[in-house]
């Protein structure tokens, strides 16, 4: 139990060590982000300067002005009242964007981890099962094919042949603006239709991964004592595959799954600006192009802790599913 | 040697790097940039422009040929970088032990929970990075805590041979210990990671530049993607296809050959791979 609060203790400091270097970096910004937005509104509702540059910093959540110790204690302060702070370029708070953007990430996250791992699973035990099969080198050549080619070229390439050369598929949004949202089979088809070639992408990208990374733990497995015992009783070899090798061999992969999850939100960056789709990735790099400074901190702070949290459940779940593996350190 | 040459991918994988250094090298003294011709923009490849030309009527083939040399040069400088840190670190870690090491491996854990790219994205835009020196220092410091982690258990695992034990009692100093007896034994294993680092900068390096967040030329594969995509919206003419098409392979070509470069020579170094194919 002791480590576990370790562990934790580690993922927390990591959070807020990244929090307040984020913070650092981010205050020494060459340039006031406050100008500019003030200027627009003396421009736009007639106040004077020094009123608007107030107002205007009053929504940002601090004045760069201020004294370093005390801009970093009211930002805290928002932090602990949850909000992530402001963006300069949509002129609202970051927790909407977030509440906009982050369903469709995961949306799109989940679904293509859930296809690439179960179809990654199967051909990965298929393939340590059968080993002079003809399937093992079409899936070790293809999976160091993709292991070979980044995420974003392989989105590119998708998006280049099958929305604007065939346009099979649409190249923007996240579903139709004419079509309004609602639990009907309209919209979740056109969701879909929008959705499909980023799951493709992430999906192709990550299969070969998750095959041979299965493969490798399946032939390990193979080795086991208890496969052996399985032959010999004569259990039938669907059985031996399913209840003795597949489900011993997956156990390793869980890690995996987590901390992909979180690689997964940092790969989105460029999937999702490649086929504009209006996610947390998306939102991210609109920032980082127009030096919008409050919702880069703000996603990349969430981005940041979600993925630090993955990575510390993955652990105790591997320890948790696997009674052999001990925590150390 | 014989080892290396039977192995086809380390063979493949080391032909196609050749053919990447050598159009970095003199590949821009044979095909000068040439100017715009707005008149001819979008052109399909031909004898005078075997990619094709761009949006402002630039010959693709010799951006891809200049922007090799952009690209490889960063990631060069990147994993000399990362592999410095990741030696020193690796080597006082291992060598020090007790608090030092403690510190250094929460350091090393910290940093390889923590996305690299969103990081290394947000660096390059805060600090707007105008040089391959700067740029290549960004990636660096997000890619050695893996390699630091690898030698430092190396160095453990040679802290206890004998050789290193004769030293001690010999009382040659730290400095020769390192110096002379562990460092040699971790340069083929680093020697090995060099290619994998200089792949994951590229990977990373030609993002960031997609994003136009690296603006330190304007011919690189990165800046003409972002260019077709972002900037000018080319990639939805469908005659741009070759332009477009023309970074990604270039991209994709380059990263096989790495790989089958690096996976070849990890199986020509480490005899259990050898035995389990």
């Amino acid at each position: 139990m002791a480590i576990v609060f370790k562990r934790l203790a580690l993922a927390l400091l990591t959070v807020v060590v990244v929090a307040l270097v984020t913070f650092i970096v981010i205050q020494n910004v060459p340039g006031d982000p406050l100008y500019e937005w003030a200027m627009d509104m003396v421009q736009t509702s007639g106040l004077d300067f020094e009123t608007a540059y107030k107002i205007a910093a009053q929504m940002y959540g601090y004045n760069p002005h201020e004294p370093l110790l005390h801009r970093l204690s009211t930002y805290v302060k928002r932090l602990l009242r949850g909000e992530l702070g402001y963006s300069m370029i949509y002129r609202t708070s970051v927790n909407r964007i977030i509440a906009k953007a982050l369903p469709w990430t995961v949306f799109v996250v989940s679904i293509s981890l859930l296809l690439s791992f179960s179809l990654g699973v199967m051909l990965g035990t298929v393939i340590a099962w059968k080993r002079r099969s003809l399937l093992d080198p079409l899936v070790t050549g293809y999976a160091s094919f993709t292991a070979a080619t980044p995420d974003y070229v392989t989105a590119m390439l998708l998006l280049l042949f099958f929305a604007i050369n065939l346009r099979w598929f649409p190249s923007k949004g996240a579903y139709d603006i004419g079509i309004k949202p609602g639990f009907n089979l309209t919209f979740i088809g056109n969701v879909l239709h929008h959705a499909a070639l980023p799951i493709l992408s992430y999906t192709l990208e990550a299969l070969g991964g998750w095959a041979l990374a299965m493969k490798g733990s399946a032939v390990s497995v193979l080795g086991e004592d208890y496969i052996m015992a399985a032959k010999a009783r004569g259990l039938k070899e669907r059985r031996i595959v399913t209840a003795y090798l597949a489900r011993n061999s997956i156990l390793p992969l869980i890690t995996g799954l987590a901390i992909s999850f979180g690689g997964m939100f940092g790969g989105s960056i460029l999937i999702e600006t490649i086929f504009n789709y209006p996610g947390m990735g998306w939102f991210f790099s609109q920032a980082l192009m127009r030096k919008d400074y409050g919702m880069m901190q703000g996603l990349f702070l969430l981005t940041i802790t979600a993925t630090i949290l993955a990575n510390f459940l993955a652990d105790i779940l591997y320890a948790k599913l696997d009674p052999r593996v001990r925590l150390e350190r | 040697m014989r080892t290396f040459l039977q192995n086809r991918r380390a063979v493949a994988g080391a032909v196609i790097l050749m053919l990447y250094l050598l159009m970095a090298t003199i590949g821009p003294i044979l095909v000068p940039l040439g100017g715009q011709a707005p008149e001819e923009a979008f052109q399909p490849p031909s004898w005078k422009h075997p990619l094709g030309t761009d949006y402002l009527g630039r010959d693709v083939l010799a951006q891809i040929v200049h922007g090799s040399r952009d690209v490889l040069f960063v990631a060069f400088l990147a994993a000399i970088f990362a592999i410095a840190i990741a030696i020193s670190v690796g080597i006082l870690a291992g060598f020090k032990g007790g608090v030092v090491d403690q510190a250094l491996m929460t350091l090393v854990n910290m940093m390889l929970t923590i996305p690299h790219l969103p990081v290394m994205m947000i660096l390059a835009a805060v600090f707007r990075v105008r040089d391959p020196f700067s740029f290549a220092s960004i990636l660096a410091l997000w890619m050695w805590a893996g390699l630091a982690r690898a030698v430092r258990s190396q160095v453990l695992s040679l802290r206890e041979r004998d050789f290193i034990e004769a030293a001690k009692l010999l009382k040659l100093g730290s400095f020769h210990i390192i110096f002379k007896e562990i460092l040699p034994n971790i340069v083929p294993y680093v020697a090995i990671n060099f290619v994998s680092m200089m792949r994951g900068a590229i990977v990373s390096s030609v993002a960031i530049m997609f994003l136009g967040l690296a603006p330190f030329s304007a011919t690189n594969w990165g800046m003409m993607l972002n260019m077709a995509t972002i900037q000018t919206g080319a990639i939805y003419i469908p005659q741009a296809l070759p332009y477009v098409l023309s970074p990604l392979l270039a991209i994709m070509l380059l990263q096989l050959g790495g790989y089958f470069f690096a996976s070849g020579l990890e199986e020509i170094f480490n005899p259990r791979l050898r035995a389990h194919e």
